[in-house]
């Protein structure tokens, strides 16, 4: 009996292309833990927002799931036909996005909005049922008047406040999974903190699995109990947050890590990573990340390393970690 | 003795006023974006403007650089009133001041070459011929980074980093004395941040270019900046060094921003405290200290008094009528990264050394 709601199975995403299938994300395996926090890290292009576009079977065109399986308790969800997968998204699993503004229609009221997604999995429920359960909505991710909000359009409410309505719109159904795509990246740090804290009660309240995708460490260490670090459509580190925070392995995690401006410390200079995320067409041959990785030897450029067990339930992609050995036998 | 400031703003305003009617419009009220800002900026030092959207930070700083005009107040370059200059004597002062801006997806023309975009500052001023300009291009380029191959080159062959050094690399073109950063990292991956906030911090070695820096996020700030000044609709709140602001920040404002922070380090979570409610519009600003209707330790006198900007240590400013009274509070304090991952930090840069000087070519 395993404890994870969600389970994906080397998962593989190809667009089409003149020159071949291109992956987007390729053979990525994860677990989310029932209701824990799945922290997704990685910068733009490494392939996390396709990968749960690809859970949401919302893959744009020319873009599919080539391999692999999405498994929701036993049911896979890569199989399932248009019509019950319809009844998955936003019924037991919901998402909200980064940019609040675009993902409401801003010609309908917020309530107008709320109830549609309700209607959508509640054809039965009366008009005023409907608004009684929307005004509810608001008043559980805490907008003060929710009954006057009801009836305001999105560009009366400020970022923090739509964001607050996406997420009412995303639970209305009570789903069991919670994707949250970089929900706080468009929002000032204090409502970044409101927002934050709003998911932990929610989450606390539901008993809700949550996947959190965020390029922002800071988050990922305040937010996830485990995290699954990408890099060029692979997941190339996997462990608890604590794993990841103390103990990095992979030299693409501790590069992050270095880069990360921090408040408590005065370094001159950050640490940074040399080159720029390669794009899906242009992946390197081995390990995706060795032309930007300073522990690279030749055996990088061989063969793409799979993930290996460094500690219960850490696994990192690489053949050089622990990489302080690797610089001592080199030196 | 010691040399006066490069650039200073006294008490600059800048409103927007607000009408209503549509054949006899007349002003029913005024936007006050920027509401009496005064700073410093000395030689070759780096003052962060801090704050949240909405806050002023980018009009304040396109307002001393004469790109809008200001309502109120006083520019003063290197001693001289600026506030008035026009025609050639504005277009000589815009060769000292040079802004690079936030987004290098938006800020680059997309029909000109590398080397049209960083040498068109130059020819807008008259300086030098084709010739010397070119090769001032292939300077600048080597300068910030990029390759010489890459003038000729057009912007959208480029990663978001490196647009970030063409921006850079075209603010320089005209050697500046101050550049305006506006929120120069914060479209960028944080690899990249990391790589463009140490070139900024090498050119201004160089350079000694002064940095006014726009940004939003302290972290940033912490590794930049020499000295902060944290705004909040339209006001400065508090000026201080970095360390001091940062040790002992005294407005309830600045604590609310540094505390807001998530640190990266799991074993400290749950320690961010949010600031309740929103930013009030500038359309209204409340009367009293802007800041008490979400301030935690707001009294009564602060609904009544606005409090000035007052000196409560040297060279350390802030507005609050009870900047002396309130509790320690070090952002600084504890936290900090866990002796393992420390160990392969410092591996992760021993290598990177190695493999840069491995990868210097022989003479």
């Amino acid at each position: 009996m395993s404890d994870s709601l969600l389970r994906v199975e080397d998962l593989r995403t190809v667009f089409r292309s003149s020159s071949g299938d291109i992956a987007a994300v390729d053979g990525v395996t994860l677990e989310v833990p029932r209701g824990k926090t799945l922290g997704i890290v990685g910068e733009s292009g490494c392939g996390k927002s396709m990968l749960s576009l690809s859970i949401m079977r919302l893959v744009p065109n020319p873009g599919r799931i080539s391999q692999g399986r999405v498994m929701l308790e036993d049911r896979d969800l890569a199989a399932l036909s248009p019509a019950e997968m319809r009844a998955v998204r936003g019924g037991d699993i919901a998402m909200i996005f980064q940019e609040p503004m675009t993902s409401l229609n801003p010609v309908h009221s917020v309530g107008d909005q709320l109830m549609e997604a309700m209607r959508a999995h509640d054809a039965k429920a009366s008009a005023a049922e409907l608004k009684n359960r929307a005004v509810e909505a608001l008043r559980r991710v805490r907008i003060p008047s929710p009954e006057r909000r009801f009836a305001e359009f999105p560009h009366q409410l400020s970022g923090g406040m739509r964001q607050r309505v996406m997420i009412a719109m995303a639970l209305a159904c009570s789903p069991r999974l919670l994707i949250a795509d970089e929900p706080t990246t468009a929002l000032d740090v204090t409502v970044q903190a409101q927002i934050l804290d709003l998911l932990r009660e929610l989450q606390k309240e539901t008993g809700m699995s949550v996947i959190l995708i965020t390029h922002d460490l800071g988050v990922v260490a305040e937010m996830a109990d485990e995290v699954a670090v990408m890099y060029a459509g692979r997941v190339v580190e996997r462990g608890t947050a604590k794993d990841i925070f103390e103990d990095p392995q992979h030299p693409y995690t501790i590069g992050l890590l270095g880069s990360i401006p921090r408040i408590e410390e005065d370094r001159e200079r950050l640490l940074s990573i040399d080159g720029s995320v390669p794009p899906p067409f242009a992946f390197p041959k081995g390990c995706r990340f060795n032309p930007r990785c300073p522990f690279v030897i030749p055996a990088c450029k061989e063969a793409d390393p799979p993930l290996r067990e460094l500690g219960p339930g850490h696994r990192a992609a690489c053949i050089r970690a622990p990489v302080e050995l690797a610089l001592d036998i080199a030196a | 003795m010691k040399e006066g400031p490069l650039l200073e703003a006294v008490s600059v305003a800048k409103h927007y006023p607000v009408k209503k009617g549509i054949i006899v419009s007349r002003q029913v009220g005024a936007v006050r974006a920027v509401d009496g800002v005064s700073f410093t900026l000395h030689r070759g030092e780096t003052l962060a403007l801090v704050g949240e959207s909405g806050c002023g930070k980018s009009t304040t700083a396109r307002v001393v650089m004469r790109l809008i005009e200001p309502t109120g107040g006083d520019i003063i370059f290197k001693g001289q009133n600026v506030t008035n200059v026009a025609g050639a004597k504005l277009r000589a002062l815009r060769r000292h001041l040079q802004i690079v801006f936030q987004d290098p997806y938006a800020s680059l023309n997309p029909r000109l070459t590398v080397a049209d975009t960083i040498a068109e500052p130059m020819a807008v001023h008259g300086i030098g011929d084709a010739a010397s300009r070119k090769a001032r291009v292939q300077e600048l380029l080597r300068l910030t980074g990029l390759r010489a191959f890459h003038a000729d080159r057009y912007p959208h062959e480029f990663s978001g980093g490196q647009r970030q050094r063409i921006g850079i690399a075209r603010a320089l073109a005209v050697e500046p004395e101050v550049m305006v950063l506006d929120e120069p990292v914060s479209a960028l991956d944080v690899s990249i941040q990391a790589q463009v906030v140490n070139l900024l911090g090498d050119l201004q070695q160089r350079l000694g270019l002064s940095y006014l820096f726009i940004a939003h996020d302290l972290a940033v700030v912490k590794h930049v900046a020499d000295r902060v000044a944290v705004m909040y609709l339209g006001r400065i709140v508090e000026v201080a060094g970095k360390r001091e602001l940062f040790s002992n920040p005294r407005h309830p404002y600045t604590r609310a921003l540094l505390a807001a922070i998530p640190r990266p380090d799991p074993s400290r979570r749950g320690a961010v405290t949010p600031l309740g409610g929103d930013l009030p519009s500038p359309l209204n600003i409340p009367p009293g200290c802007r800041f008490h209707t979400r301030c935690p330790v707001a009294q009564a006198v602060c609904r009544e008094q606005d409090p000035p900007l007052r000196e409560i240590a040297p060279g350390h400013t802030a507005a609050c009528h009870f900047a002396e009274d309130l509790p320690r509070f070090d952002a600084e304090a504890d936290g900090g990264i866990a002796p393992v991952a420390q160990r392969r930090l410092a591996a992760y840069a021993a290598a990177r050394e190695r493999r840069a000087l491995a990868a210097v070519p022989a003479p």
